[in-house]
């Protein structure tokens, strides 16, 4: 079955069956290898991308659930401003270890500083819980978005 | 091409006394490079006295440092990052005597070849035991001050000036009295025409540029933007994508298969059956995934049908009372626990552990007629190699590997049990494939941390200080199987380590070890490895000592540590900077824990909250560690902020468990992680000096462990002998 769906503004057109999680879709299908795969039960958030702007796990969204909603990776997810600003404190804050975990972290985080410019620490825990990282490295994302959410605030 | 013996680096002295005496020579050779300009081709030495596995005769090179006539400077070595930030501070103590830029380095991953590759301190080509910087530390700055020495000269003779009125700066030789500068590029060719000097001088610590500053990683940009290409995006052209199922118990075999209703899957290509194993091979994992959900397997259980955790867990309390391969022995410990005031006896029980890395086991693998091709993310290539061209039928030179960064290490990718799997199944498959384990595979056939029993006593003087200490463990010994030359007379050194070779003063003491390996449990190195357990029990029961001394416990360790000044200095800056003493809310308390392990000393403290519900949470905690001289700082409180998190997940939820020799655990709902939310504050302080170097990447598990432990007993009274923290135990009195 041929579905179309607007990738990072883009549509694309795969050919799998409509109850195809989007993780696989993006990964190899259509060679999206940037969002990963962890659990496939949404249960480490690896596979989050952005549905319409909402950090969602592609790993349990049916590709045919995506109608004309608009799908964000974290290959593009630097053009937005709060990924922007999130992918600078990443690295300003030496957030990565092994960094396979931090494609999803990056999209929660991002989609949490979009819709919430000053977070406070039980906002972070609650957009940010949902995302395992097996290195430890949460400590300097919350560090790191509170620095992104202070360049917000200075309109940077 | 000469080659020159540069004689007896003391790296590693910091090891304790029972490290080997081994010949420490390294060697560094210098001739021209392939295609023009300067090679240094150098081994690294062995630094903590195991023996030396290669045993090659001759000159063995096992890095290589380039500069080319254009100017580059490429380093080729055998370690890989997965995350630990290997790939900037290794660089660094090259830049740093041969005084140029980080960024002016590249770095080039070492094809496998187990004969040039060899890790110094594990004696194969691996990644592990926290070793990168440790072997490295002597020999790749004295490659640097040679290659630099070599340059300065090149420039003196060009321009007929003394060398010794030239200095190297920034990539470039200069000679100041007349202004003259040449790159080390335009000197490059001349420099390898240069005889390589007998003896060079190193940088004094205090003249250091980079080595001790905070550098940034050079691996993370492409991490935080998708491009970054683990083993698992690995996308030779038309691979097709795999999953499996592994017969659940370990041993078993399939006896049945109906594939029908698998192959009815849209996308899925083909299904491979092996002895023990089901593949579905398919355009994509949904489909993969779909189809072997699809797939009616009947398995034949074997002889492990139904082993349990608690029938292994017998086996090896029953071997602590029999008796094991000593360890170590310190004066007469049946006399001196005859004549103790006060006896103290416990027995301590850790869990199987599965490494749970993000990114999930896979391997792609394409089997042509002539050879294989394989493309993963691995900590040891040249097993990988090993490991496909024996499943394949190859001969060694027709297996190329492409490694790929790691999604997590751990331990896990030490093993190629998973290569080996994956080209069983691309045997059967036309083109190349990529094997992917789901998770709830990747769990349940890992290859685990040993679970161990330890049976500990000890006895004390009319004052309740130690005088006698006997502690006898059972538990799976990875390193016989992973390098069976470490195992001898019943011991290797990774199983012992933290058990032997305590910082405190314990005048007797007697450590056995006695090896019992898990029916068809397969076991393996685990992040801190054998102190992940030894330190556990060591500290745990140091902690007991000082409370039925009545004493208190950073007082009662302190005492002992007279003849151990570094292990005291960052005990008592742990317990300052936690506030150790000072009063806490009910049902929270502070645990302490120290060691010397991986050449590092290190203490913890931990403040941890027991709730009403039992509900047990690590609030902060604070870490001061002495791992020698400091390569790069923002690395080291990384991996210990990292180390403390992994330990605190083991903690509190860490275990697998068998029933009907099935792994009960799938998936990270019941193989939980820490999360966010629970995360403490973590406050890391460093002792400054110029030691050699330490290792960094696991001490910071192996020390939280017991610090939780002792925090929770501080907290409620509850002492916990068995991990993980089991909010039933809690209740229990005592």
């Amino acid at each position: 079955m041929a579905i179309t769906i607007k990738i990072n503004g883009a549509d694309r057109t795969v050919d799998v069956d409509g109850d195809t999680p989007l993780l696989w879709v993006l990964r190899d299908v259509l060679g999206m290898t940037g969002t990963k795969f962890g659990c496939g039960m949404a249960l480490c958030g690896a596979c989050t991308v952005h549905v319409d702007g909402v950090a969602t796990r592609s790993c349990i969204t049916y590709v045919d659930s995506i109608g004309t909603s608009e799908i964000t990776t974290i290959e593009a997810i630097g053009a937005t401003p709060a990924g922007a600003k999130i992918q600078k404190a990443w690295l300003d804050r030496e957030v990565v270890q092994c960094g396979y975990c931090q494609s999803g972290q990056i999209m929660s985080a991002s989609a949490l500083l979009a819709t919430n410019q000053h977070p406070t620490d039980s906002d972070i825990d609650n957009a940010m819980s949902g995302n395992i990282c097996r290195c430890g490295t949460y400590l300097r994302i919350r560090e790191a978005i509170k620095q992104a959410a202070q360049s917000s605030g200075q309109g940077g | 091409m000469r080659v020159d013996h540069i004689s007896s680096f003391a790296a590693g002295s910091a090891r304790s006394s029972s490290a080997r005496g081994v010949s420490r020579r390294a060697f560094l050779q210098a001739g021209a490079a392939a295609g023009g300009g300067l090679l240094l081709s150098l081994r690294l030495p062995f630094a903590n006295g195991e023996a030396d596995a290669a045993g090659a005769p001759g000159f063995t090179p096992n890095a290589f440092i380039r500069i080319g006539s254009d100017g580059k400077i490429v380093l080729t070595m055998p370690y890989v990052e997965m995350g630990q930030g290997t790939y900037t501070s290794i660089p660094m103590l090259i830049a740093e005597e041969l005084d140029v830029d980080l960024k002016q380095v590249e770095l080039e991953h070492a094809p496998p070849n187990e004969k040039l590759y060899a890790n110094p301190l594990l004696g194969v080509q691996a990644t592990g035991n926290s070793n990168a910087v440790r072997a490295a530390w002597q020999p790749l700055r004295q490659a640097g001050a040679t290659a630099r020495t070599m340059l300065v000269a090149a420039a003196a003779k060009r321009w007929n000036v003394d060398a010794g009125s030239c200095r190297a700066q920034s990539g470039e030789v200069l000679h100041p009295p007349t202004g003259k500068r040449a790159t080390y590029g335009e000197l490059a060719a001349d420099a390898a025409r240069v005889p390589a000097p007998k003896n060079v001088a190193l940088k004094r610590p205090q003249d250091f540029k980079l080595i001790g500053t905070p550098a940034k990683r050079l691996d993370t940009p492409a991490k935080v933007n998708g491009t970054a290409v683990y083993g698992i995006d690995a996308r030779p052209p038309g691979v097709k994508i795999a999953t499996l199922a592994q017969s659940p118990v370990f041993g078993g075999r399939v006896k049945r298969v109906d594939d029908t209703a698998a192959k009815a899957v849209k996308g899925v290509r083909q299904i491979v059956r092996l002895d023990d194993a089901v593949a579905v091979i398919a355009d994509h994992m949904g489909a993969a995934k779909k189809g072997l959900a699809a797939l009616k397997i009947e398995w034949d259980d074997g002889p492990h049908a139904k082993l349990t955790t608690d029938a292994i867990a017998g086996e090896l309390e029953k071997a602590t009372l029999g008796s094991g391969a000593v360890a170590q022995n310190i004066g007469d410990v049946d006399k001196a626990m005859a004549s103790a005031v006060t006896k103290v006896e416990a027995t301590y029980h850790l869990p199987f552990l599965a490494h749970a890395t993000m990114e999930p086991m896979n391997c792609t693998v394409h089997v042509r007629k002539d050879g294989c091709e394989i493309w993963i993310g691995s900590q040891a290539v040249a097993r990988v190699q090993a490991a496909a061209a024996k499943t394949a039928g190859l001969p060694l030179d027709k297996v190329v590997v492409h490694n790929h960064l790691i999604g997590g290490g751990f331990g896990r990718r030490l093993e190629a049990d998973g290569a080996a799997r994956a080209v069983q199944i691309a045997q059967h498959v036309d083109g190349p494939v990529k094997v992917v384990w789901t998770r709830e595979e990747d769990i349940q056939h890992d290859m685990y941390r040993p679970h161990w029993f330890d049976r500990i006593s000890a006895g004390l003087d009319a004052k309740g200080m130690p005088v006698a200490w006997n502690n006898r463990f059972a538990g799976s010994s990875v390193a016989s199987r992973w390098a069976s030359a470490w195992f001898k007379n019943g011991l290797d050194p990774d199983s012992t380590e933290g058990a032997i070779d305590l910082v405190y003063a314990l005048p007797n003491m007697h450590v056995e070890y006695v090896r019992v390996e898990p029916p068809g449990i397969p076991t393996a190195f685990w992040r801190s490895v054998g102190p992940s357990h030894n330190v556990f029990v060591t500290e745990s029961f140091i902690d007991e000592l000082a409370a039925a001394a009545k004493q208190d416990p950073v007082a009662y360790r302190l005492a002992l540590l007279d003849k151990n000044p570094r292990a005291k200095a960052v005990l008592a800056l742990a317990a300052e900077k936690a506030g150790w003493g000072q009063p806490l809310p009910d049902r929270v308390g502070r645990g302490v824990s120290l060691q010397f392990v991986f050449a590092t000393y290190m203490a913890q403290v931990a403040e941890v909250e027991v709730g009403k519900d039992d509900a047990v949470r690590v609030r902060r905690v604070v870490c001061a560690v002495d791992c020698g001289t400091v390569v790069n700082p923002d690395t080291v409180r990384a991996q210990i902020q990292s180390g403390i998190i992994f330990g605190i997940t083991a903690a509190l939820y860490g275990k697998i468990t068998l029933k009907d020799g099935r792994v009960e655990q799938t998936n990270f709902d019941t193989y939980q992680i820490l999360r966010m939310d629970q995360a403490p504050a973590i406050d890391v302080h460093i002792v400054q000096n110029f030691e050699p170097p330490g290792g960094m990447g696991e001490a910071g598990t192996s020390a939280i462990v017991p610090a939780v432990a002792n925090a929770i007993f501080a907290a409620i009274g509850k002492r916990l002998r068995k991990m993980p923290v089991d909010a039933t135990a809690l209740k229990q009195p005592g």
